[in-house]
């Protein structure tokens, strides 16, 4: 096999986005359609709310962003559920796991800080110290560390089998959290914003922002999970390629 | 329209949204490319 | 053998070791006082210290609880005995049980002091009324401890930057434990009219928590240790 070989002339695009295909392609485009449409909506057409006035524009991008991590979350444990089952065991699960994880921390990051925006807004302060937030907050920590433990080294079926037990054991973190800190402070906001109170106009936005970032998760986690792969060809053929380089150098 | 009175926390809050994913993907794609270049191209499953 | 065997041979070894080389005496705990130390640096204030002391008693055990953690599979690591013990068979269930128990005992130890210590600085008063509340609250959070360190130390044993990696792991997990064992200690010494009534919901947190991560741990302490 020739190792050293350049991308063929007809293979441009490909060279630019390694992990594209037309189904990506398309997927890319219909995310951005509706981060723009999420844009135009949320920004400009819809009213503002009559109690939370411009804070609630705020929401149309925190609600679903919350919504995707906790998403990516749960991706993530059942993809390393199914790694650790010895009947459906392939890295592919561990890849997909990892990808999730990554979006899932990025989401969960952009949630903390549109949150506490809106929260600056609603509440004066932005920051409050019940459940659901510091909750929030320990999985955000919790999922890097999960990472960090996925860059810890070794072969590929160690990290895949370390990671999948430590995504399990964050699944059994998650919920004592949860409880211990829903009764250290058991008074906690209510629901700000009640079902009722949002007009037509400003359920489509948020209608819009949750099908446009899950659009954007699908996509960013099939190209992530794909770098995973190019990343992991990479370490196999490591070991061939310096020896190839080396040969070529001298 | 938007009522100015917090309108620097909602653009922000959708500048930060917006600008972290768009970031994470600049950077998501360069990995790739750096990948990608060190091997064949026929070693991908999904073109 | 079977794996309560095991344990017994794991947590007798990891004790001698720490018998000989008085690790545990000699830096564990003088850190843990100097810890508590810094506190009154910090807070300044009699009155405050009273009234935080059994928060700032758990803080510096999980503190501690990090160093111990770290120096049980330095141990291990050093010289692969942890790999030796995989490739003669030994199971991984004995040997989670066994590191457990060897870092439960160093816990307790380390406790009493921290304890002894609180009254002595903070001008803690333990009663006659929440001692029973006291002891079990130190038995169920201390073993829920014991389990995590375990599991979480053989996890990042062996890797690269583990120092680093263990606090960031571990210290989001025992956040129920933080918060389950202070407010159950606040109850038992009475903190701001607290009675040990107010307590006992808390033992059921950590009870749950040491229970789930012991079994957790049993199942999963094979697979993380697995080279």
């Amino acid at each position: 096999m020739n190792l050293t070989s350049s991308p063929s002339p007809t293979s441009g695009a490909r060279a630019k986005h390694p992990t594209s295909t037309r189904f990506t392609r398309a997927l890319g485009i219909a995310a951005l359609v509706g981060i723009g449409w999420l844009v135009l909506f949320g920004l400009f057409l819809s009213p503002n709310d009559r109690v939370q006035k411009t804070g609630v524009r705020i929401l149309y991008i925190h609600v679903p962003s919350a919504w995707l991590a906790y998403l990516a979350f749960g991706v993530t444990g059942l993809s390393s559920a199914a790694y650790l089952w010895k009947r459906t065991r392939n890295l592919q699960w561990d890849r997909l796991a990892g990808a999730s994880a990554e979006v899932g921390v990025l989401f969960m990051g952009i949630t903390l800080v549109s949150g506490s925006l809106w929260g600056r807004i609603s509440w004066g302060q932005f920051w409050t110290w019940d459940a659901r937030l510091t909750t929030t907050a320990f999985l955000f920590v919790t999922y890097i560390g999960y990472l960090a433990v996925r860059d810890l080294g070794g072969t590929h079926q160690q990290r895949a089998k370390r990671s999948a037990v430590m995504a399990l054991l964050a699944m059994l973190e998650v919920p004592l959290v949860h409880f211990s800190v829903k009764w250290w402070r058991p008074l906690h906001q209510n629901e700000t914003v009640e079902k009722g109170k949002l007009n037509g106009l400003m359920l489509f936005s948020l209608f819009i922002g949750l099908i446009s970032f899950t659009l954007l998760y699908v996509w960013l986690v099939i190209h992530r999970q794909r770098v995973l792969a190019l990343n992991d060809q990479v370490d196999d053929r490591g070991l061939d390629l310096a020896l190839a380089a080396r040969r070529e150098e001298s | 329209m938007i009522a100015m009175l917090h309108a620097p926390y909602v653009i922000g809050s959708y500048v930060v949204t917006l600008g972290g994913i768009a970031l994470y993907t600049v950077g998501m794609f360069a990995r790739a490319r750096k990948a990608a270049k060190r091997l064949p191209n026929e070693e991908r499953p999904w073109s | 053998m079977n794996a309560w065997g095991i344990a017994r041979l794991v947590a007798a070894k990891d004790l001698r070791v720490e018998w000989r080389s008085r690790i545990l005496i000699n830096q564990v705990l003088p850190f843990a006082t100097l810890v508590r130390v810094m506190f009154a640096f910090a807070l300044d204030n009699d009155q405050t210290l009273t009234r935080v002391a059994p928060g700032l008693v758990w803080l510096a055990t999980m503190f501690s609880l990090l160093v111990v953690v770290q120096r049980s599979f330095a141990v291990e690591t050093a010289d692969g005995a942890l790999d030796a013990l995989q490739v003669a068979g030994v199971r991984a269930t004995g040997i989670f049980l066994g590191k457990s128990l060897a870092l439960l005992a160093q816990l307790a130890v380390l406790e009493l002091v921290l304890m002894g210590a609180a009254v002595v600085l903070y001008r803690t008063e333990v009663h006659a009324g929440g001692v029973v509340l006291l002891v079990t609250t130190y038995a169920a959070a201390t073993t829920g401890l014991a389990f995590v360190g375990t599991l979480y130390g053989g996890l990042a044993a062996g890797a690269k930057g583990r120092e680093t990696l263990l606090p960031l792991l571990m210290l989001p997990v025992v956040a129920p434990v933080l918060i389950g064992a202070t407010r159950a200690t606040e109850a038992a010494l009475g903190t701001e009219g607290a009675t040990p009534s107010d307590g006992w919901p808390w033992i059921g947190l950590l009870i749950l928590f040491a229970a789930l991560f012991g079994v957790g741990g049993t199942m999963a302490f094979g697979s993380l240790i697995d080279e």
